[in-house]
């Protein structure tokens, strides 16, 4: 087996257990929690509103926002995990059907596993920091996964259309 | 049945029993209980405008329930087809694993138990509650659900080993007739799957440039008009903050479910491509089934776009894309129960060894 179907589907099933074994921390550990914060923050905002409590009705609302933009992150980063670390895998087993040389694949291969790492990494530090490096990271992550991703199509294009002129 | 086939039929059986239930679940209890949580989300800001803070709390308790009952049945219908994805790519690693065929098939069985567990613990949550429960905020039906996540999860921890010992030990694989493939119908798959999995990239990206931060922002604003409102005594404002949120919270769903929708059917079209060697059918109905199969898929997410602007309609065509796309598969796995077995049987390890020729 070449070194980039190696690094797809080994780097995939590596991806893939790390993102299984978040959620199942997450959902065991934070989750629940998570979700109560959520809940009690927003009705602790209206039941202020019926108090005429303007400020914990304000001090309800920000702790809402604050736990629903970690929540979702959080989320996002279990899901994106998984799902690229499916594609990673999957575009292993077929990347036979991408008509480069291997240095090229290897390469591609690369992108693609950085980028599926990094992404969701950069979403997860959002929730450590709301300033411009996580968010450049999970632009960088996503920007790597579709480059790579387009040229390993154009990889199984080219190869249809050689295949197409004989 | 080896253990490749057993994950397949399994892995397929699971997407089209997510498939099914997210159809069910979409047309009989989404739009439905998206409804009540609107009501109570209503009747909370009514009580606020009323002073009535008991009120306020009963009616977040409600509309906390409609959520969690929301919110298990969607993790229900993921998870199945998630665990169905993961599945097959198992069944195509297969010959990559150094086990014997009898772990191999072992570990098919502990894979489905855990993938079967987890849907079906998610599911009974909210029925199930915290009834008998030893913990403070997890309940049995949880518990379950989190055993059979962490089945699945040690399995595939093995899977991975399984490939390390054969990459380790320099094993060369069987030639694979699956792999090997380059049918017509697997490459319509393939390449209209990775061209459906780009869709979706571009689409997510497209959406986490231009409208995630803003919805977020609006969430948050809507929220803070409606307690504000209520405060202040102004119905009007509380009003329009209500159904403004109800179009925001429509607008965030129909985005992540079409982003979702594309990248999931696109490498389900890629997973299929492997296996049409085992599906026992004519190639003509193959080719059909490919092209019904990538129709429904781009038809999907266009028509759940779409939904905000067209309702019902683009729904009700959405509703139909889901179920040609069941009805391919449906035919797929029948095709793959007539198969009989002779791939299977040049891709057995040599008796004794424990590792794949």
């Amino acid at each position: 087996m070449s070194g980039s179907r190696r690094l797809l589907i080994v780097g995939g099933i590596a991806l893939a257990v790390w993102g299984m074994g978040y959620g199942l921390w997450y959902a065991v550990f934070a989750e629940h929690q998570a979700l109560d914060n959520i809940g009690a923050s927003l009705a602790g905002s209206f039941a202020a509103a019926a108090d005429r409590n303007p400020a914990g009705r304000e001090a309800s609302l920000e702790q809402y926002r604050e736990a629903k933009y970690i929540y979702d992150r959080q989320v996002d980063v279990h899901g994106h995990w998984i799902g690229l670390a499916m594609l990673l895998v999957v575009l292993g087993i077929g990347f036979d059907r991408v008509n480069f040389s291997e240095r090229l694949k290897l390469f591609l291969a690369l992108g693609l596993l950085l980028g599926a790492v990094i992404f969701p990494l950069g979403v997860l530090l959002q929730t450590i920091s709301h300033g411009l490096l996580p968010r450049a990271i999970a632009i960088a992550g996503s920007a790597f996964v579709i480059a790579a991703l387009l040229g390993s199509a154009a990889g199984v294009v080219a190869r249809e259309s050689a295949r197409g002129a004989r | 049945m080896s253990g490749r086939r057993l994950l397949l039929l399994g892995g397929i059986g699971l997407i089209l029993s997510g498939m099914f239930f997210g159809d069910i679940f979409a047309v009989f209890t989404l739009h439905q209980n998206a409804a009540q949580v609107e009501t109570s989300l209503a009747a909370a800001a009514d009580a606020a405008l009323a002073g009535n803070r008991q009120a306020v709390l009963a009616d977040f308790q409600n509309a906390g329930a409609f959520l969690e009952n929301r919110g298990t049945k969607v993790d229900t219908h993921v998870h199945m087809i998630d665990f169905g994805y993961l599945a097959l790519m198992l069944a195509i690693l297969q010959p990559w694993l150094a086990f014997t065929e009898g772990a191999k098939k072992r570990l098919a069985w502990a894979f489905l138990t855990g993938a079967w567990l987890l849907p079906v613990g998610v599911y009974l949550i909210h029925y199930v509650g915290l009834a008998h429960s030893p913990m403070k905020a997890i309940g049995w039906a949880s518990i379950a659900a989190d055993f059979g996540g962490l089945l699945v999860l040690i399995v595939t921890f093995v899977c991975l080993l399984g490939l390390w010992k054969h990459f380790r030990g320099k094993l060369t694989s069987p030639p694979d007739a699956l792999l090997a493939d380059r049918s017509m119908e697997g490459r319509m798959l393939f390449a209209g799957g990775i061209a459906l999995v780009l869709l979706g990239f571009f689409h997510g990206a497209y959406y986490a440039a231009t409208d995630l931060y803003r919805h977020e922002a609006q969430d948050y604003s809507l929220l803070a008009q409606m307690s504000a409102g209520a405060a202040a005594g102004a119905r009007d404002v509380v009003d329009q903050a209500l159904g403004d949120y109800g179009q925001l919270q429509g607008a965030k769903a129909v985005n992540i479910a079409a982003h979702a929708h594309s990248i999931e059917f696109g490498l389900l079209a890629i997973m299929l491509a492997f296996f049409q060697p085992y599906v026992r059918l004519a190639a003509s109905w193959k080719r059909r089934l490919a092209g019904v199969l990538l129709l429904g898929s781009l038809l999907l997410p266009v028509c759940v776009l779409l939904e905000m602007k067209f309702g019902l309609v683009a729904g009700g065509l959405a509703d139909f894309a889901g179920l040609v796309i069941i009805f391919a598969l449906l035919a797929t796995w029948i095709g793959i129960l007539r198969y009989t077995g002779e791939l299977d049987a040049s891709v057995r390890p040599v008796a004794g060894s424990g590792a794949p020729r």
